[in-house]
């Protein structure tokens, strides 16, 4: 027996650790850190109600998240590939120094 | 408070703190490390919640996998120390942002789900696999399309031209 709301709030404070890394970072790779960490925040809420709802055949919470963590790989490949080309080019992986698009 | 209550208290002090000194750290590397203490609590609250399967992959591929990604991409990149060199100069309206979705989340939970409680079952890593290539077979082969898409595009990106 656990308290739905425990992994509710660990969660929460999680996601507003990642959006405040997100908008305060401005080193490319950080940013992606807290974005990793706001996608956690993500699961835990999917494998929570997942057993809060007793889906014990279905289990489609936590099948979202192997997915989740699939897609999540998938974006820090890219992302990363994208800093790396921004820093060979730019000699810097500023992401408010990267502004070629900026009007 | 049960057992698996008072052990979910220390894990989330644990790992908030250590998400906390993530978005703070003044060195790249310190706070990778950290991202490293986040993602193994996050996966010992797989275990607390009895979804062994998601934990076990959470410690491959995040702890395993991403994090080493992401060491690589802190050691191609020239990564300097010190706070006006991360941080640019929101910091303070973030943190406005940051505690103002915070305290939303928490408001909007507590009164949705306040006193329900968890009924934890072990659902097996047969189960999940029964049901992952019973129910989801199709979303399985888009997420492998997915990675393979990816994986082409990552070495598109990142491969030097010789022309």
């Amino acid at each position: 027996m656990i308290r739905l709301s425990f992994p509710l709030m660990f969660s929460a404070v999680l996601f507003a650790v990642g959006v405040y890394g997100v908008l305060a970072r401005r080193n490319g790779v950080l940013v992606l850190m807290s974005i990793e960490v706001m996608l956690n925040a993500v699961n835990i809420n999917l494998v929570a109600f997942s057993q809060f709802f007793q889906d014990n055949t279905l289990l489609a919470g936590q099948i979202f998240t192997l997915f989740v963590i699939a897609v999540a790989a998938a974006e820090v490949g890219i992302g990363l590939a994208i800093v790396i080309l921004i820093f060979r080019n730019r000699e810097t992986i500023n992401v408010d120094e990267v502004n070629l698009l900026k009007w | 408070m049960t057992t698996q209550e008072w052990i979910f208290v220390v894990l989330g002090i644990v790992g908030a703190g250590a998400a906390v000194r993530l978005v703070t750290a003044r060195n790249v590397v310190h706070a990778a490390l950290y991202l490293v203490v986040t993602l193994a609590t996050v996966a010992a609250v797989y275990l607390l919640l009895a979804a062994e399967f998601v934990a076990w992959v959470q410690v491959l591929i995040y702890v395993g996998a991403i994090l080493v990604l992401l060491l690589f991409g802190l050691m191609l990149t020239r990564a300097p120390i010190g706070r006006e060199a991360l941080d640019n100069q929101q910091r303070g309206l973030s943190a406005i942002v940051g505690l103002g979705v915070l305290a939303g989340l928490i408001v909007l939970l507590w009164q949705a789900f306040g006193d329900d409680r968890i009924d934890l079952t072990t659902s097996s890593t047969a189960l999940v696999g029964e049901s992952l290539f019973r129910n989801f077979v199709l979303p399985f082969e888009v997420v492998s399309f997915l990675l393979l898409a990816a994986l082409i595009g990552a070495i598109v990106l990142a491969r030097r031209d010789e022309a």
